[in-house]
């Protein structure tokens, strides 16, 4: 992935920033325009906010056949987390066993680097979760 | 609108093809389907082509141009259209030359679909085909396409108690149908336990839950259906269709055990008709999965929702079963050239529609489905057809 592709998003990845609709309240992320629940009502009424990073898991899988970039990661567990703002994410799952993952487990984001790209690649950071308390 | 008929159909095999190139299998497919029209290349009027990704798996854009030129079309200087919507691009390329008829621009129309996904190693070709999920915030956080359908798979085990033994029987009955099918890339029957014991790729999804990357084309010829006669004694008519997005990231989707999209174009495409799903006998679906089928007959409401997974080990969607389902073996079996999938799934419903199936023949097919996904289901279109003779 491109370096500026990447570096684009650095808010919402290293920092859980998302969007609060001005209008209905609900949180997006990662950050939206305009609300899809409230359409045009919600142009211009989208504020930042920062998620508190907790959540629940909804989903999960363990993956074993991965792109080239997280090769030396797997197996590793990858879940669709809802958040305490109710938002759902996608982001893997970590210090702990992928055995140990069930569905509705409570975890909290991290920061992490999540991937390297090529032989000498550029590094990319941002969230991963891990069991909470 | 002016009623749209599938006059002519072809297909190439489907597998790794080593030897052939995409312009081959284009070619192919495109000149069988014409043969079997019946037509002169001057009845044409365009060129409809779904194609994923040929720019990532083979280098080349632009092969509407290419595909109508190597089928010694270059000459006629005919309007030629690539359609993308990932795996739902062959079902949309359909729709879109149906609406070019319909509004009466043209009167036939050629509507091919190939891929060709194997001169690129398989970690690539994976990659490739997690690009129709969301780059920027699914895979670059390390999820495959697999890793997403299998999210899909647990939740649906949590939600229904769905088994694996369930969703491997997906597996088994489009391998039985597949071995009846000679363009099959797979015409071996396989084992629940072997799927079982197949090794992990995402859990809870094993190898034989997943279909096979592979080489392939396949191609229709649609027109007017009040030309139709003069080509063919058994017109196969367009009775609905129906196409539907969602959000791209199956993250922020209502249900993770529904598709939304299949839901609402299979509704669009029933209203239409003014059919319902107990008046179709034969479903060709986008088993890209197994999880896949389970969740499209439930969506498309030929099972109860939560349903599916029982339902496919007792038979209700086997060959000659209440819903003969994936007949001709499906992506699972048959193969999926991605850009080839939802114009094979229309070769295979034509002939059932026109009793020329052979061994997998469903008895008394007279209304058959096609149900198409893009991504991990941000993109459904379902097409209804029906006998016209
Ligand atoms: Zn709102």
């Amino acid at each position: 992935m491109a370096i500026p592709r990447f570096w684009r998003e650095i808010a919402s990845r290293y920092n859980l920033i998302g969007t609060k609709c001005g209008s209905c309240g609900k949180v997006d992320f990662p950050p939206r325009a305009v609300c899809p629940d409230c359409g045009r009502k919600s142009i211009g009424k989208m504020q930042r906010v920062k998620l508190t990073g907790k959540g629940t898991v909804v989903t999960y899988t363990v993956i074993h056949d991965a792109p080239a970039q997280f090769e030396l990661q797997k197996p590793y567990v990858m879940a669709i987390i809802e958040m305490e703002e109710g938002v759902r994410l996608t982001s893997q799952v970590i210090d702990t066993k992928p055995e140990d993952v069930k569905i509705g487990m409570k975890v909290q984001a991290a920061f992490r680097k999540l991937g390297q790209e090529g032989e000498a690649g550029v590094i990319h950071y941002g969230y991963k979760f891990r069991p909470a308390g | 609108m002016r009623g749209v008929a599938v006059i002519g159909v072809g297909e190439t095999e489907f597998g790794e093809l080593w030897d052939r190139s995409f312009r081959d299998l284009g070619i192919e497919a495109g000149l069988k389907a014409i043969q079997d029209a019946k037509l002169r290349s001057e009845d044409i009027d365009a060129v409809y082509i779904g194609n994923m990704s040929a720019g990532k798996f083979i280098d080349q854009e632009h092969v509407s141009a290419l595909v109508a030129d190597y089928s010694g079309l270059a000459d006629m200087h005919l309007p030629t259209v690539r359609v993308e919507g990932g795996g739902a691009c062959g079902a949309i390329a359909l729709l879109q030359a149906r609406l070019a008829i319909a509004s009466g621009m043209y009167d036939i129309v050629v509507v091919g679909g190939a891929e060709k996904m194997t001169d690129v190693g398989e970690v690539q070709a994976a990659e490739i085909l997690s690009s129709t999920a969301d780059q920027e915030w699914e895979s670059v956080f390390g999820a495959t396409f697999a890793g997403l359908y299998a999210m899909m798979a647990r939740r649906h085990m949590y939600e229904y108690g769905t088994t694996r033994e369930h969703l491997a029987s997906v597996a088994v009955k489009n391998h039985k149908n597949g071995a009846l099918n000679p363009d099959a890339q797979f015409q071996k029957e396989i084992t629940i336990d072997a799927v079982l014991q197949s090794p992990w790729v995402a859990e809870p999804l094993g190898l034989f839950d997943c279909a096979p990357l592979s080489d392939g084309a396949a191609a229709v010829v649609l027109c007017a259906a009040e030309k139709a006669h003069k080509f063919t004694d058994t017109p196969i008519l367009f009775r609905g269709s129906g196409q539907a997005s969602d959000f791209l990231a199956l993250h922020d989707r209502r249900d993770l055990t529904t598709m939304d999209a299949t839901v609402v174009a299979g509704k669009r495409a029933f209203d239409e008709a003014k059919l319902t799903p107990k008046d179709v006998q034969v479903a060709e679906v986008h088993d890209n999965f197994t999880i896949s089928e389970i969740l499209a007959i439930e969506d498309l409401r030929f099972v109860e929702k939560g349903k599916g997974g029982p339902a496919t080990l007792d038979g209700v969607t086997a060959l000659n079963g209440k819903i003969s389902v994936n007949t001709s073996g499906g992506l699972k079996a048959r193969g999926q050239p991605v850009g080839a999938t939802g114009v094979a799934q229309a070769v295979e419903i034509v002939h059932q529609l026109r009793g020329e199936a052979g061994k997998r023949q469903v008895v008394g097919a007279r209304r058959g489905l096609t149900h198409t996904l893009g991504g991990t289901g941000a993109t459904a279109i379902v097409h209804i057809f029906e006998r016209g003779d």
